[in-house]
């Protein structure tokens, strides 16, 4: 190692993720999936609506690596397109979470008193019912599409960011440089903002790469229960309807879309996890 | 720890209130007036439906009135009447449904207590072992499991291609024929893979609890006493150190109930089993909002009652906590 660089905490930080394997392969399967989102229309071989009747359910082949559906859709090409579903729904999602959740979570961490009583009883309250139920009563209420998947797993989300920022809050609003802040009478919004949140935002990252995991996984659950992403739009999920649907004569159907989610979630996963690791200076 | 338990039970009611009032929101989500959002943008509803909707939920009236003649009508459990042909009361059709999902709950809940936790000390107590790098890699794959895809895929491999167990709904055609020991193994049969499948998820996250968990407790002075005074190893490990180690674990099983009720939509609708989750998704489906109303209120009644007995058996468990 150079022993001339100092040894600051982004270099640590750098040194120890590139020195755990696990991590590095979550990088690179969400890398690469960002990859295939982003140039799905070069990368999927077929168009993903070209229907062809003379090629229904067709089982994985040099022509078709996944197999056609019912419709002799080539199931690849749906899967790329299919990634960037899932991307923009986890993203999209988790951003709506974070965001909600550091409003939330900072406020009371930072305020405390009756404030922090009520925030943290509706964070308990929001906790207390179950979440899949409530994201399904939505939708019911409103129209399953994808803006509105993503908006409703963001909004049912956000408890556990706004539990980890108040906790953070909580223990950095007592140190000196914030009571240095108050002492010049800097406003609580700006010490909020820039001095304390800056030091709060790892763990929620750690906690956001984890999330975009499972509003994958909830988002797929919903467009494959037929209340997410709709038809002819691809996304994984869907296919696997498809996959249920024929599930006595197509297991390609079921059995590749569903590797997908399994990797894209094992990733995020992964990375999370391997943020965490290196952020962690118990850790060496 | 009364004091405590007091102090649990008043908040319940407050809770009861919120989650009335959550769920009140839901109705009202919609822009403008939800009846004609409804009919507008909803091939499902009819003109029909947003005039009964309008009778039921009184959207005529002034919100806070709404609110409290709803408020009013569930007090007594009265959610109306359905929306579908049958247009029975909501209760009736929920409380018919409830004792089959609770059932495959505590099943699979029995099922991830009584495997995760030898699992999990298991691998503490030979950490870096062979068998802990296996559960490990259990553990991950538990994590990132599209549970309602291994559904599918045990599906293909057990019901279509081994032809072993039932693929759907929860007892035969020739049920009623069976001796008891044959309707015992009937149910046993259709219940295997869902129950299974159901408790995955939980199966990993206690795994993983329990064996960090006892990796920390096994490092306390009380256990090395407890070896040093000459105790043999399994008195220690499930003695003196497994009951330490299991008190947070009653935290994180509370934890999983919203998780395991919510997924019953997921199983119960892949295995076509006849319970409260299968006719959520029927609901919504149906946009049956009676029923919709009525199991989401009742959902979370359910997780509230079943984190407060958690609390209250922390409590208890724990002579530490006096809750003051």
């Amino acid at each position: 190692m150079d022993n001339n660089k100092p040894r600051t905490f982004r270099r640590m930080f750098v040194e120890k993720f590139l020195r755990d394997r696990l991590a590095i392969i979550g990088a690179v399967i969400v890398f690469t999936l960002f990859i295939v989102a982003i140039f799905a229309p070069v990368i999927a071989p077929r168009d993903p609506d070209q229907i062809n009747t003379k090629n229904l359910l067709a089982p994985p082949s040099l022509a078709h690596f996944c197999g056609t559906d019912d419709l002799g859709r080539d199931v690849f090409s749906r899967m790329v397109y299919g990634a960037r579903i899932s991307l923009t729904v986890g993203f999209v999602a988790i951003g709506i979470a974070t965001i909600i959740g550091l409003l939330i979570g900072a406020t009371a961490g930072y305020f405390g008193g009756w404030i922090d009583d009520v925030l943290m009883r509706l964070v308990d309250l929001m906790l207390t019912i179950p979440t899949f139920f409530l994201i399904l009563a939505v939708i019911a209420f409103l129209e399953p599409n994808i803006y509105n998947i993503m908006t409703v797993i963001g909004l049912t989300g956000w408890m556990s960011v706004a539990r980890l920022v108040r906790a953070e809050f909580l223990g950095l609003k007592e140190r000196d440089f914030v009571m240095a802040a108050k002492a010049i009478g800097v406003s609580d919004m700006v010490i909020i903002l820039r001095h304390i949140l800056p030091n709060a935002m790892a763990p929620v990252l750690v906690s956001a790469t984890l999330g975009v995991a499972g509003a994958i996984l909830t988002e797929s659950a919903l467009s494959f229960l037929g209340i997410g992403v709709q038809p002819p739009t691809p996304s994984w999920g869907n296919i696997l309807t498809l996959g249920k649907d024929n599930i006595e004569f197509a297991w390609w159907l079921s059995a590749f879309p569903g590797m997908a989610i399994l990797i894209t979630v094992m990733g995020y996963n992964l990375l999370g996890e391997g943020i965490r690791d290196a952020l962690d200076p118990r850790l060496s | 720890m009364y004091a405590y338990v007091v102090r649990r039970l008043i908040m319940v009611p407050l809770m009861m209130i919120g989650i009335t009032i959550i769920s009140f929101f839901i109705i009202h989500l919609a822009p403008g007036d939800p009846t004609e959002l409804l009919t507008d943008l909803n091939p499902h509803a009819s003109a029909e439906a947003a005039i009964k909707l309008r009778e039921l939920y009184n959207l005529d009236k002034p919100i806070i009135v709404q609110y409290f003649m709803w408020l009013k009508n569930i007090a007594v459990l009265d959610f109306g009447d359905s929306f579908s042909q049958d247009a029975r009361p909501v209760i009736d059709k929920i409380g018919e449904r409830i004792p089959i999902t609770l059932l495959l709950n505590v099943l699979s809940l029995g099922i991830v207590l009584f495997f995760a936790i030898p699992i999990g000390v298991m691998s503490a107590t030979h950490q870096h072992s062979w068998f802990d790098k296996i559960a490990s890699l259990f553990v991950f794959f538990g994590f990132a499991m599209p549970t309602f895809w291994l559904a599918l895929l045990l599906m293909i491999f057990f019901g279509v291609w081994l032809d072993w167990l039932p693929i759907s709904g929860i007892a035969s055609f020739n049920h009623d024929q069976l001796t008891p020991w044959g309707k015992f193994v009937d149910y046993a049969r259709h219940l295997a893979m869902p129950v299974l499948v159901a408790g995955l998820t939980s199966l990993a996250g206690l795994s993983r609890f329990t064996r960090q968990n006892m990796l920390e407790v096994i490092r306390h002075d009380y256990v090395v006493t407890a070896r040093a005074k000459g105790l043999p190893e399994t008195v220690v490990i499930y003695k003196h150190a497994l009951k330490n180690a299991m008190l947070p674990i009653i935290t994180i099983m509370a934890l999983s109930i919203p998780g395991l009720i919510g997924g019953s939509v997921i199983f119960e609708t892949i295995y076509s089993i006849p319970g409260m989750g299968q006719l959520f998704y029927h609901a919504v489906m149906a946009r049956d909002y009676p029923v919709i109303m009525g199991i989401l209120v009742i959902g979370a009644f359910i997780t509230l009652f079943a984190n407060l007995l958690a609390d209250i058996a922390y409590a208890l468990v724990d002579p530490r906590i006096s809750y003051g």
